[in-house]
């Protein structure tokens, strides 16, 4: 497993992805949040990180199934997946290798943005005046949101040999689950489950952990729905042999 | 013994692509695994390697069953699929290391480095593996195959894409290294099986056909001994008959001239010349492993 992941993070390394991804994620979310008239901060004229972490998700519904879709759909279309499956490597490792080394490229796409914390703290009147708890939750958030769509990047990538079915299965996924339930849970024909039908979707529990609510509940949610997504993803790939 | 493989079955949809065959593979022999294209070759071997997942019957490595005990039987195992797939993006060390790793080999530099020296990598080992010519990604992939040592090798058609001295250089290699190992090879290559193999299986359509040591397959179908006799246009080829021998037409005015007499060189020559029938060329008719192999896939054909 150790191996898979480091031979990933490599192949990160090595091509433009890791470099491409960060760089993307902190332009983008730097622009929306100092920048562009609409989200920014500064005339917005409340110190916080709000843009961060309501516009980040929807950035992660593209760049995270991008990082992903390679890492199955290549290596079914060059054969190598033949070379890892005939490794001394079980399904799993494999699928964990993959699924962590994605994830600490999106772990590491978010750290540089905890500098916008300083200078929000900065800029806050008085100095530091900061929702703090609510900022750590959000970031927990996130980085649990990042994993839940890396598990469903992976996901797509394991059904397909194509990489760019690949790419919109995982978007579309991401973005169903992120705010799908929670728009469908709207309609007023099941308006008894509502309450339920949305609490299947990301968006309510993100919403919880940022007001700084470290709940049990919604860690379990994420941390389940990854381990669920990876073990479908584990089914999917010991099927095909 | 290594390999044992019992009643193993794999169907596709209808299609048995391979159906019940059993054979074994000990230590110290290479084994030729021979077949038309689509006989079932590389699917048994994906049996064995656990890659595919056989329909019935099963594959037991040194007693391990491949289902049973993947991972053991996976570090026992050094593979060389088909097509040789490799991560195109990796220099030729850091590929090995991570084969290394991926076998948990301590001590892996040293192995490294053995390994490239035993395949022939040496010039070569700096480069990117998407630089390198088929030839050394073939070598690449022997060398991923042997890096752990393993007790037994699966090599489906090691020596496709190469040039005539890489073929000679891998066989050397195989030949040295299968002395204490078990060796699978498949392959098309016919000289390759009479220089290389021992015992041979051949297998068509998904069934075993075939399975004896290589000098007892050639005898099997050997018809005694025979010239072939090319003649410029055509001859009265009662004259032969007269003498005492058999006479096939093969077109052409090309004869297959048989008999159990040792002298039958003499004899077809004296037949000849006391005719004045127009010799081409004559040679002597041996029933190759080609020949073998024909009989026993082709005939089944519809």
């Amino acid at each position: 497993m150790i191996s898979i992941f480091l031979k990933e993070v490599n192949e990160f390394l090595n091509s433009l992805i890791a470099y491409v991804v960060i760089s993307v994620f902190l332009i983008g979310i730097g622009l929306l949040m100092w920048v562009f008239p609409d989200t920014n901060v500064l005339d917005y004229g409340y110190a916080s990180m709000e843009p961060l972490f309501s516009l980040g998700p929807y950035m992660f519904m593209f760049l995270i199934p991008a990082i992903t879709m390679k890492s199955f759909a290549e290596e079914k279309r060059s054969g190598t997946l033949e070379l890892l499956q005939t490794l001394p490597f079980r399904d799993s490792d494999i699928l964990i290798g993959k699924f962590l080394a994605g994830f600490v490229l999106v772990i590491f796409s978010i750290l540089p943005t905890i500098v916008y914390y300083y200078s929000l703290s900065q800029l806050g009147n008085p100095q530091g005046n900061l929702d703090t708890p609510g900022i750590i939750g959000s970031y927990i958030g996130l980085m649990l949101l990042g994993g839940v769509f890396t598990a469903f990047g992976i996901f797509s990538s394991v059904l397909t040999g194509n990489q760019i079915v690949s790419f919109i299965l995982g978007a579309f996924l991401c973005f169903f689950f992120y705010s799908g339930f929670d728009s469908l849970s709207g309609i007023n024909l099941w308006a008894d489950w509502s309450y339920y039908i949305s609490s299947l979707g990301i968006m309510p529990h993100y919403t919880s952990l940022s007001r700084g609510l470290l709940d049990v509940a919604d860690v379990t949610y994420f941390l389940g729905l990854i381990t669920i997504v990876l073990l479908v993803s584990q089914f999917i790939l010991g099927l095909k042999k | 013994m290594s390999i044992s493989i019992k009643e193993l079955t794999k169907t596709y949809g209808n299609q048995a692509a391979v159906d019940a065959i059993s054979f074994d593979a000990h230590p110290g022999i290479i084994t030729g695994f021979l077949g038309p294209n689509g006989a079932g070759k590389s699917t048994t071997m994906k049996m064995l390697t656990g890659y595919v997942r056989p329909t019935s019957g099963q594959a037991l490595i040194c007693d391990l069953n491949v289902l049973d005990e993947p991972i053991k039987v996976k570090r026992m195992i050094g593979y060389l699929p088909e097509h040789n797939p490799l991560y195109l993006d990796m220099y030729v060390r850091e590929f090995l290391g991570f084969i290394a790793s991926a076998h948990g080999l301590s001590n892996a530099k040293n192995k490294i480095e053995d390994v490239i020296q035993l395949v022939g990598l040496d010039r070569e080992k700096g480069k990117r593996i998407g630089a390198l010519s088929k030839g050394y990604r073939q070598r690449v992939g022997m060398a991923k195959a042997l890096i752990h040592d393993p007790k037994v090798l699966i090599l489906d058609e090691p020596t496709t894409g190469l040039d005539p001295n890489q073929i000679l250089e891998i066989r050397q290699v195989i030949k040295t290294i299968s002395k204490d190992k078990t060796v699978i090879l498949s392959t098309h290559i016919m000289q390759e099986v009479e220089s290389l193999c021992d015992q041979v299986v051949i297998i068509d359509k998904g069934k075993i056909v075939a399975n004896d040591a290589i000098g007892n397959l050639k005898i099997g179908v050997e018809q005694g001994q025979g010239y072939l006799v090319t003649f410029e246009g055509s001859i009265d080829d009662s004259a032969f008959v007269n003498a005492g021998l058999e006479l096939t037409n093969q077109g052409e005015h090309t004869f297959l001239i048989q008999s159990d007499d040792a002298d039958l060189r003499a004899k077809i020559l004296k037949v000849t010349s006391d005719n004045d029938f127009p010799l081409l060329s004559m040679s002597k008719a041996q029933d190759s492993l080609e020949d073998v192999f024909h009989q026993l896939t082709q005939k089944k054909t519809p």
